[in-house]
């Protein structure tokens, strides 16, 4: 598994070694592919881009989307920032916390979604927004975010 | 029958089942044996009639809105019988008040046809003032964008012309132009939707940038939560090539410029110019100091233009259609118009251009038609989550960067989103500190450490036990992170919670 994973990464280091500034479209690439940034392959990023490995751990942490440990089969944001707030995204996070019984950076017990925050989706005309992978749904009350959990097979814990 | 029709396929329309309908219109269609050729166009902005539909009939386009998908049969059925007898019917778009009354430049173009199609572009007018800057010296380019007014719209308001002209006057081998278009502030989509629906106008506004100061290399810098901007200006940016408007010897000009997409990684921060230019060049979104300014020391050290997507996109106009046409529009020293973005709980939310001068109200209550709840508006957040909370008594002021200013407040990148009576603004104001806190860069203790003490004084505050004393500790905090911050994310993040505090002071007690 680590081997496949050490050989995606040498790919995507080829690609981005000599691009100018190509650590974050790296680290990108990295996540596409992998779905995180193993601890294991920051030494190799490091070598090639000549950075030290606290370096390249430093801009890892630094950006909210990295992650250092594989997500759920499907990731969901929720907005939290004014717009949404103004239509009532509080109690869709209360909501969605309490019924997948998981927190803000969690992923339930079978792996099935991992909840994130989300400051603004660029959707403010028809909030409550969220975002589950890359598809961005408008207008979502609790009803609605239990419909669209339901369509990827994805029920309440209790 | 023989149909023509519109669906937009940008994020909002998507996001509320456009491309389910999609489907749907053209499954039903082919049901009736109708011919219907489906144009996915970007949205026109008027997002609470989203997804709306729009059909060619005669020399008119009419409107059905918002569209369900319940409602498919029945509109084509109307459509083969009597078009305007269905309850979704709005009559021609052109018409539609809230279109109607904008004065469109930058969004001129935006929902008539397929984003990605050159030619629909250029029909429209689209690389006209690429044609004539390529005609032109540097200088006289940078004279124009100076002459017509133009401000920065990513929220600072700086002149245009002031900052291409550092550039140019400072010489170097490799310059470049930085689009930001890390559009984080709550409440706005201005830029989403511009590069979704006319995304060639960046990609125009960024070669004349180029060509004005002598940069041969560009970069969108792109938040990572605009994924169909992304696609979408993949795609431009590939047929803009092919099309020999981008690359070497642009349209047989002899002059290059390379642009390049780069996409974010969830940091509100990285909108800050100096902070997004750590960021492209793969590194920690932390501040910079100035000086040196990024017009002369930017990108990799070298001499950069950094604009926000509106400003790059407003030089198109300018190039177009001359210094004066654009500088008629506007008060004060606020020249051109204003993408005023309506959101959260309002009626008609959507992009809003007008002149700027519009009073705060005409917006909420005229375009807006109050909130989307029903219940009265209360409290009204200006210029994103670094902008103050207007009091009703603050709504008749006009949308200029200087009269903002003189009240307190921000006009930021032109976000506007309104709240109703139900708003607990102590917890908006504790939120104000808490985003600080997640967001800071972590360059300067004010910011940094000051929000974390922020939402804790909040707390307390709200608990009422020493409420005096928390409250002068407050202010106190509030002094510190706008006179020790580097940067305008401690240094603004007062605003929303001082505002708070004066005008609804019943909501801390
Ligand atoms: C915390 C912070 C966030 C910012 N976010 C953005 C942003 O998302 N988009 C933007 O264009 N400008 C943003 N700015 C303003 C930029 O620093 C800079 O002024 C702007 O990109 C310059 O372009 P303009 O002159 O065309 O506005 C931000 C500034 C600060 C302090
Ligand atoms: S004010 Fe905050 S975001 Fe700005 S430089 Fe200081 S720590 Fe960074």
């Amino acid at each position: 598994m680590l081997e496949g994973i050490t050989n995606t990464v040498a790919q995507h280091i080829h690609t981005y070694r000599e691009v100018p500034g190509g650590l974050l479209p790296l680290l990108h690439a990295i996540q596409d592919s992998v779905g995180y940034i193993p601890a294991e392959v920051i030494p190799d990023i490091a070598r090639a881009l000549q950075l030290s490995r606290a370096e390249v751990h430093g801009v890892v942490s630094f950006y909210h989307d990295f992650r250092s440990q594989p997500a759920g089969s499907h990731v969901l944001q929720i907005c939290r920032a004014e717009a949404c707030q103004a239509l009532g995204s509080r109690a869709l996070e209360a909501h969605a916390k309490s019924s997948l019984g998981i927190g803000y950076g969690e992923t339930t017990a079978d792996g099935a979604v991992t909840l994130e925050p989300v400051y603004c989706l660029g959707n403010c005309a028809c909030s409550p927004s969220v975002r589950i992978d890359d598809e961005i749904h408008a207008r979502v009350d609790a009803a609605r975010l239990d419909q669209l959990l339901a369509q990827l097979g994805i029920g309440a814990v209790k | 029958m023989k149909l023509k029709a519109f669906l937009p396929r940008d994020t909002t329309a998507q996001a509320l089942g456009a491309d389910q309908l999609a489907t749907a219109l053209q499954r039903e269609a082919n049901n009736r044996a109708y011919s219907l050729e489906l144009v996915r166009n970007g949205s026109r902005g008027l997002f609470w009639l989203e997804p709306l539909l729009e059909v060619e009939y005669g020399e008119e386009r009419i409107a059905y809105g918002p569209m369900t998908l319940a409602a498919v049969p029945s509109v084509l059925e109307a459509l083969a019988i009597d078009p305007a007898a269905h309850p979704l019917y709005l009559g021609p778009v052109a018409d539609i008040a809230y279109l109607k009354t904008q004065q469109r430049l930058t969004f001129a173009r935006v929902g008539l046809g397929d984003p990605l199609c050159l030619q629909h572009y250029r029909s429209l007018g689209g690389f006209a003032g690429l044609e004539n800057a390529l005609r032109l010296e540097g200088q006289a380019i940078v004279d124009q964008v100076t002459e017509s007014g133009l401000r920065g719209r990513g929220g600072a308001a700086f002149p245009a012309g002031i900052k291409w002209q550092t550039v140019l006057d400072t010489p170097c081998e490799q310059k470049y132009i930085v689009c930001n278009a890390d559009e984080g502030d709550s409440g706005t989509f201005a830029d989403r939707l511009l590069m979704e629906a006319d995304p060639y106008q960046l990609v125009e506004g960024m070669i004349i940038a180029g060509l004005a100061v002598g940069a041969t290399r560009g970069y969108i810098y792109l938040r990572s939560e605009y994924p169909r901007a992304k696609e979408i200006l993949e795609q431009a940016i590939a047929h803009a090539g092919a099309d020999q408007y981008l690359g070497k010897d642009i349209r047989g000009s002899g002059k290059s410029f390379a642009l390049e997409l780069r996409i974010g990684a969830g940091a509100y921060i990285c909108g800050e110019e100096t902070s997004l230019l750590n960021s492209l060049e793969g590194g920690r979104g932390t501040v910079r100091a100035k000086p040196p300014l990024p017009a002369i020391e930017g990108l990799f050290g070298r001499p950069t233009v950094v604009n926000n997507v509106l400003t790059l996109a407003a030089v198109t106009t300018v190039m177009e259609k001359g210094a004066a046409y654009y500088r008629d529009y506007g008060v004060g020293r606020s020249r051109g118009t204003l993408a005023v973005q309506l959101g959260g709980n309002v009626r008609r939310g959507g992009l809003v251009e007008v002149s700027y001068g519009a009073t705060v109200r005409e917006l909420v209550e005229g375009y807006g038609g109050g909130t989307h709840s029903g219940r009265p508006v209360r409290a009204i957040q200006v210029g994103g989550p670094l902008g103050a909370y207007l009091p009703q008594a603050q709504w008749d002021t006009p949308l200029d960067y200087e009269a903002f200013a003189a009240i307190g407040a921000m006009l930021g990148h032109g976000g506007i989103v309104v709240f109703d009576d139900s708003v607990d603004m102590a917890a908006q104001a504790r939120f104000a500190m808490e985003f600080c806190a997640v967001e800071s860069c972590g360059k300067c203790t004010p910011c940094r450490i000051g929000s974390v003490r922020g939402v804790e004084v909040i707390d307390r505050l709200i608990a009422r036990e020493s409420p005096r004393e928390d409250l002068a500790l407050l202010h106190d905090l509030c002094d510190t992170m706008e006179a020790g911050s580097l940067c305008a994310m401690g240094g603004l993040t007062p605003y929303p919670v001082r505002s708070a505090l004066s005008h609804f002071p019943e909501d801390f007690s």
